[in-house]
């Protein structure tokens, strides 16, 4: 197919293109500087979180030599649970956005493509998460003399680990948002919880039922807060579940990526892609 | 492939649609900033400017898209519409839901665009006055196929109607152009029969 040839006033077509990402970012930069609810909103529960079981811990380090001895250890958990939660909402929240307001058509018609707009996705769930986790993470330190930082470099490891994993879920929740229309919002906040049970973030694996253990440790999740617990009460890095995180985490983000381009082709063919909205 | 090719020409084309909205929180600039970014145009700021002129969007390109009067929103559409200058335009029911002296100020603006630069417009209407004005060919589509296909004067002449409103009601009542051979007497037919008329009495007629 032959196609004349590119006017002045747009640049030569690129197969990927960070101006582009660039522009969906500032997009939701935009949004949220207009808005102080969505501010707010952000940082709002992992504060009140960290306050609860900053509190919690200090009454259980009081009452218990385990906790005395392991103290950080709740509140690293909730911490990276709150990476994950936020990095998954971040995601999926800023997808709502298109849909909320009625804006998608007009993205999906543009030279926007797909993979530039799940990266885009992926950069607003990272400023998001820090907005949310840098004050809670603050206070953890200024009020309960805990420092995340502490954790020194394997803390990397497992913010990326993390949002890796949120990101999946967010993948998947997007795309069932684009097949089965804005109901499946629900699933941002729900599906996440679902797994919180074996994800092990408050408890060793070997506290579940011998037969969900093997499911936990099928999860990115219970290898993270296994490796926590580690760093934290022994001192010791587990490479083992760092690798077992890492590999778990190629598997999922590639079946979220997967699941969320073939729901789009799906709402594509059956002509959804425009009907979504409030 | 041809996957490659679409991403090619999409930077060349651009879509409006009253059925699709802007961010309602960004003010007008950022939108198109946004939009402008997209698209790759080369001098962001002078062609926001060029936009803000020729449409006429001074006035308020800083105050948020949501708080826009129904007339100002459809200028700012039309500004993310040509932002690049687009070679083919897709239009769906661009002109659904205005006010009539704003539906003819949108309409003249799609005219003039097309004569100035000579773009491609895809329009998909059910406004037959809307397309008598702006198409040089009408596809005419019936539950989701082709029916018939021609200039709007040679579709209108073909069933014998003085507008394409009638023809378009012809035809949602699967009332065929006659083919050539038989178009002298099926005219006189077609002729019988006004726009309200109910199908099944249409049918039950006697030729």
């Amino acid at each position: 197919m032959s196609i004349p040839n590119q006017p002045d006033n747009i640049r030569p077509d690129v197969a990927f293109s960070v101006r582009r990402i660039g522009a969906m970012v500032r997009r939701y930069i935009y949004l949220i500087r207009s808005s102080w609810p969505r501010i707010v909103s952000m940082f709002y529960w992992p504060t009140l979180q960290i306050l609860i079981w900053g509190f919690i811990q200090m009454y259980l380090i009081e009452n218990s030599s385990f906790f005395a001895a392991a103290a950080g250890v709740l509140l690293g958990a909730v911490l990276l649970w709150d990476v994950m939660f936020r990095g998954q909402l971040g995601f999926s929240l800023s997808f709502f956005e298109e849909i909320w307001s009625r804006n998608l058509g007009h993205l999906l018609v543009s030279p926007l493509r797909m993979s530039e707009f799940i990266l885009a996705l992926m950069v607003m769930s990272s400023l998001r998460t820090l907005i949310a986790v840098i004050p809670a993470a603050i206070i953890a330190y200024l009020i309960f003399d805990f420092s995340i930082i502490s954790l020194g470099f394997v803390l990397a490891a497992f913010l990326i680990s993390l949002l890796t994993f949120g990101w999946a879920i967010g993948l998947i929740v997007a795309g069932l948002a684009l097949r089965y229309g804005q109901s499946a919002e629900e699933l941002a906040w729900a599906l996440l919880f679902a797994l919180a049970p074996i994800a092990a973030i408050y408890y060793p694996v070997a506290i579940l039922p011998d037969w969900l253990e093997g499911v936990a440790y099928a999860l990115p999740l219970a290898h993270v807060f296994e490796g926590l617990r580690a760093v934290i009460i022994d001192g010791a890095i587990r490479w083992d579940h760092l690798a077992w995180s890492f590999g778990l985490n190629a598997v999922y983000i590639s079946l979220g990526v997967a699941a969320f381009l073939f729901f789009y082709e799906q709402a594509r063919e059956r002509g959804m892609l425009l009907q979504l909205g409030e | 492939m041809i996957s490659n090719a679409t991403n090619k020409v999409l930077a060349r084309m651009n879509f409006e649609s009253p059925y699709v909205d802007l961010p309602k929180r960004l003010t007008v600039r950022e939108n198109l900033t946004v939009y402008a970014e997209l698209y790759g145009i080369v001098d962001v700021k002078l062609r926001i400017e060029e936009l803000a002129t020729e449409l006429d969007l001074k006035d308020f390109i800083d105050r948020g898209t949501g708080t826009l009067s129904a007339g100002q929103k459809t200028r700012v559409g039309l500004a993310k519409a040509f932002v690049n200058k687009p070679e083919v335009l897709l239009l769906d029911e661009p002109t659904a839901s205005l006010d009539p002296d704003t539906a003819d100020w949108v309409r003249q603006h799609f005219a003039d665009y097309k004569a100035k630069t000579g773009a491609a417009i895809l329009l998909a209407s059910h406004n037959m006055s809307e397309v008598e004005r702006l198409a040089d060919n009408v596809v005419m589509m019936n539950k989701g196929r082709i029916v018939d296909e021609g200039a709007p004067d040679d579709l209108i002449s073909r069933y014998g109607r003085i507008n394409l409103e009638e023809v378009f009601i012809d035809i949602a009542r699967n009332r065929r152009a006659p083919s050539r051979e038989e178009e002298g007497s099926a005219v006189e037919e077609l002729l019988k029969f006004e726009p309200g008329q109910d199908t099944d009495k249409i049918d039950e007629s006697p030729s």
